[in-house]
Parts: C-alpha cells; structure tokens; sequence
C-alpha cells in the first residue's frame, strides 16, 4: 500500500523517516509489517494507531534498531538505520511501553547513563533541565525502585531526551497512568514539539491521538491502512448527526423527507439526520423548513460529532 | 581509503562506569566473598595441610596453591561478572537501550568484557596481596604475571559474555561456571602438580584445557609448570580466539539479542 501524500501542507515536506518497503516477518511465521512505506515530517506528532499486535512495536522497533527487519529501508534524518546506524540512531529517542530500568540505579545516575551510552559528554546543565521539567530533580537521588509507577514513566521520558534527540517515539506512553499525569504528559509532549523534536507515538487511546496529532496513521495485522492529517480524516470520514425529538412520535417518515439521509427510532419518536463531517452544504436549514412546513413539531434537538474512536473502529471493523 | 577505527568513547564509558557502579554496589558480594573464599582455600590447604606437603618443584606447598587460586578466582569472577553483566539488561528489560544506542557491537563487547575483565584482575591482585600475608611470594616474572592475569580474564570475560547471551534463565547462567568451569578448575592442577598423578590421571588431565591455564600462570611466579609455557600461551590465545569469534557471530546474526 503506498500512502507517501504530497498534498500534505502544514508541515515542510522534508521527511524525518523516510520508511520504504518494510517487511518483517518473525520466527513463528507472524507477519508483523507487510510492505510499509511511511514519511515522518520534521516537526510534527504523529499518532500510529491499531489494535493489538497491529505491528505498531514492531514497526518502532525496527526504526530504533531493535528489531531486524526483513527486507525495505529506513533512513532518519537522511541517514541508512543500517549502513549510517551510528548517525541515524544518535537522532532517535525511544519510550518503550515497558517499564524498563535497573532499578537499583537512581534517577540521576540512570539519565546519565543515557546521555553517555548515546555518545555525548555529560552536562549536569542539561540533565539538571531535564529532570526539573518532569519534576524529577527532588527525587534524583532516589533508587528508581523507591518511585511510584508515574515517576518512573516520567525516568523513561527522561531517559528518552538526555541526548537530546531530534524524533521521540512514545510507545504507548500513558498507558496504565492517571489523568493528572496523561495531562502533564501531553503538555510536555506539545511543549517538546515547539522546541522542533518530532513526535510519533502510538496508543490505544484515541482520545490521545485526538487531542495531540497533526497526522494519524491506522495499521492493521501488519498493514498501513491509511495515513492522514487528523483535520482531514475527520472531516472526510467523520459523521455529523441532526436528532430532532419529536413532540407526537411518527408513524413513519413523510415522503416529503426522502431526500433527506433520515432514520426514525423504533418508538417514533426521534428523527436523525446523519451527514458528512466535512460537508459545506448541510442542507439543516432546508430539513428543518420542511418539518416545519409539515407541521411536525420537535421539543429538542441535539447535534454530534463522531469522534477519532467512531472513525477508527470502522475503519478498522470495515477492513475486517 | 582506510576508514579510520573511531571508538564511541562516551558510550562505551557509560557502561563501564555503569558496570564497575554496579561492582561498587555489591561490594561485598562481589569483592569481599571471593576474597574470603580464598583465603578460606588457603587457610585450610595452604596453612593446614600444606606443612604436611613438603615443597613441590622446589616451591613450599604454601606457595605452589597461590597461583591456582588466583586463577581460580579470576575464571569463576569473569565468567560471573561478564554473564550477570549481560544477561541482566536481557532479564529486565533494559538491553532495548544498548541496541538502540549508537554504538556498535564490538564497543559494547569491550565495554562489557573489559569492565568484568577489570573487576576479577583487581580481585586477583587483592587475594595475591592477602595470600602474600600467609606465605611470602617471590614473583619471578612480575610483568608476565600482570599481563598473563589480564589475558586470562579477557578470555573468561568473553566467554561470560557469551553464556550470559545464551543462558534463558539463572539456571542456565550458573549451569557453565559451576558444572563445567568449577570441576575442571579442581582438577587442573590448582593444588597439585600434575606431575604427582599416576600415568592414565595424568594423561587423561593434559586434556583439561584448564591444566594448561593454571601452569601458565605458575610459570610467571616460579619460572617452572606442568607444561611449557609456550603451550600455555598457545592454549590461552586459542581460547581467546574461539570466543571472539562467537561473539562476533552472536552480533552478526543478532542471536538471542534481538528478534
């Protein structure tokens, strides 16, 4: 499936990762990616959704370099993941789901080690920067065990930025944490965007990737079903929906309305309208001239907006 | 052009202070339990049983075990230190940092290898100087000596390192250094000359790799071993060999380290 779009303009055309061809197929005989081509634009965040085992880690794996992939290229920063890995790695931060530390270690010691095993000098200046904005430097003496689950979540982040890389790959950052801290994470995560880093996470909470993404990409059993500017996919996939509750139920609908997409409830009693998000012509005006003028009455009405969540699970139970 | 062999010094620092950090941490587990351990060997066949012994190739009984138990020391403390060196970032989960890092494989064998390799010297020296408290040691060969300490405790580190990559499990970490490595060490000569055995033991011992070990660094304190020292070195170096080359094998085809 090619998905490379050139009529994306919010962001320079300059990928970060250019991701060609990627195929990965483990041991037990799962295909994990399957052909996946994919432009990461500098600046941007984007959001990689899909379910379970969509081959979302897998696909952070292999850019990172955990992962050996099977065949297709790489390159961050117009550098091979492979033949330049010492250039293109050095640009990559990673937050893995997991809660990965040695947990005797403290917090100081543990980004330090980050920042050195990534090649740079140490500079307290900046580790001292780091920890204060995740709220970290009262605890920075603390062995990583003695921290509650949010703590450590915030060490991983900081882990993640001590060599000060250009692209940050979340995976599944807020996972299991509490909203307090998910808000504080997507302050931090706008806040890091501004200072240029790109962004890609990827998570279950669509409501995440509502809140945060200029591009959403939806990957499933391995394959990139499509990749989209949020605004875009919500306007072109997204539904709107006029309810009108109705003062007398209905019997059925007049054949007045037929030209209108209406559904009547069970009791007759509520009227919607379902319509294209991204439609100019809404043609609300006209429906409600018309009930007017048939004399049907309404107590109420109400309209909604299908959200990111509506969008993706059809998508992905339409590719099902 | 030869491109030039530059080093990721910082990287491979990191984990050597990380690794030596984790040495300060388990002081006692790592430093003082080995040591005791030692002078425990020596007390009882050095200080006991050794009088009883009379001198062998002219060296008192005393004397003639330091070695041994040095290199005792130093094949158990590499082997241990380079595998939980590895196999922890394997076993919690935080190896993801090292292969995501910028830093190639043979860095990060150096920096493993040669932080378990500085550890289990340091050890040798230490249980040396409390073994020179019992029995006073004349080093004929102090350069050899050092150098020889080194070599032997690369090669064991490397091969640490490895089971450290293989093992699944603690189990499978403790099975090659205390099924295979301990034994062997025992009977290689540590507290007797080989020399000393009836015909078909000794025979059957010159197929001990550890043998020839043991001699070799004999040979740097008293200028005499079991073997000569050529076929010591020669032992030593092949065994360095082997074990790079499956160590560069492990980082080519990625085995057991990444999927």
């Amino acid at each position: 499936m090619e998905l490379r779009e050139g009529e994306f303009d919010d962001f320079p055309m300059t990928p970060i990762i250019s991701i060609s061809q990627l195929n990965k197929t483990y041991a037990s005989g799962l295909a994990a990616l399957r052909n996946i081509n994919l432009d990461i634009h500098q600046g941007e965040i984007f959001a990689l959704l899909g379910p379970n085992g969509a081959g979302k880690t897998t696909l952070i794996s292999i850019v990172c370099g955990i992962v050996t992939p099977d065949s297709g290229s790489v390159r961050v920063g117009g550098q091979d993941i492979i033949r330049d890995y010492r250039a293109a790695r050095a640009m990559i931060g990673l937050v893995p789901q997991e809660l990965h530390t040695d947990m005797f270690e403290t917090v100081w010691d543990t980004v330090r080690f980050s920042r050195g095993l990534f090649g740079l000098p140490g500079n307290p200046a900046h580790i001292e920067r780091l920890l204060r904005e995740l709220s970290l430097w009262n605890k920075r003496k603390l062995e990583i065990m003695t921290l509650s689950g949010g703590m450590k979540r915030r060490v991983m982040i900081a882990k993640a930025l001590a060599h000060e890389p250009r692209v940050l790959f979340l995976d599944e950052p807020t996972a299991g944490v509490d909203v307090e801290l998910r808000r504080d994470m997507w302050a931090l995560v706008r806040q890091l965007r501004d200072t240029g880093v790109t962004i890609i996470l990827t998570t279950h909470y669509i409501e995440e990737a509502e809140e945060m993404a200029d591009r959403i990409g939806v990957i499933r059993s391995g394959e990139l079903m499509l990749v989209k500017p949020k605004a875009e996919l919500m306007k072109t996939l997204g539904k709107r929906q006029l309810t009108l509750h109705l003062l007398e139920p209905l019997e059925k609908i007049p054949g007045e309305l037929s030209a209108w997409n209406l559904a009547l409830s069970n009791d007759g009693s509520v009227l919607e309208y379902t319509f294209n998000a991204g439609q100019e012509q809404t043609r609300v005006p006209a429906l409600l001239r018309c009930v007017h003028e048939l004399g049907i009455e309404f107590k109420d009405l109400s309209t909604c907006q299908s959200s990111l969540e509506d969008i993706f699970v059809t998508l992905v139970s339409e590719r099902s | 052009m030869m491109r030039r062999l530059q080093l990721n010094r910082h990287s491979m620092f990191a984990i050597y202070r990380f690794e030596m950090m984790r040495f300060r941490r388990t002081l006692w587990q790592s430093l003082v339990a080995p040591v005791i351990t030692t002078v425990l060997y020596f007390v009882v066949f050095g200080a006991a049983i050794g009088p009883r012994m009379g001198e062998i190739d002219g060296v008192g009984y005393g004397a003639f075990i330091v070695p041994g138990l040095i290199m005792l020391s130093v094949f158990t403390e590499s082997l241990n230190n380079a595998a939980f060196g590895i196999h922890m970032p394997k076993f919690t989960g935080t190896i993801y940092e090292i292969l995501s890092a910028p830093i190639s494989a043979f860095e990060v064998v150096l920096a493993y290898v040669g932080a378990a390799a500085t550890k289990s010297v340091l050890i040798g020296l230490i249980i040396l100087a409390t073994a020179n408290l019992f029995a006073p040691i004349h080093i004929q060969n102090p350069a050899a000596m050092v150098v020889y300490l080194m070599l032997v405790a690369v090669a064991f580190s490397l091969a640490g390192f490895i089971i450290g990559i293989w093992a699944r499990g603690f189990e499978e970490l403790q099975f090659i250094p205390m099924l295979i490595v301990m034994p062997l060490t025992f009977l290689g000569g540590v507290f007797y000359s080989i020399d000393i055995l009836p015909g078909l033991w000794r025979t059957l011992s010159l197929f001990n790799p550890i043998v020839y070990l043991v001699s070799g660094y004999r040979w740097t304190f008293y200028g005499s071993g079991d073997v000569s020292i050529g076929i010591s070195l020669a032992v030593l170096l092949a065994f360095l060999t082997i074990s790079l080359g499956i160590v560069w094998w492990i980082f080519r085809t990625g085995y057991r380290l990444k999927s």
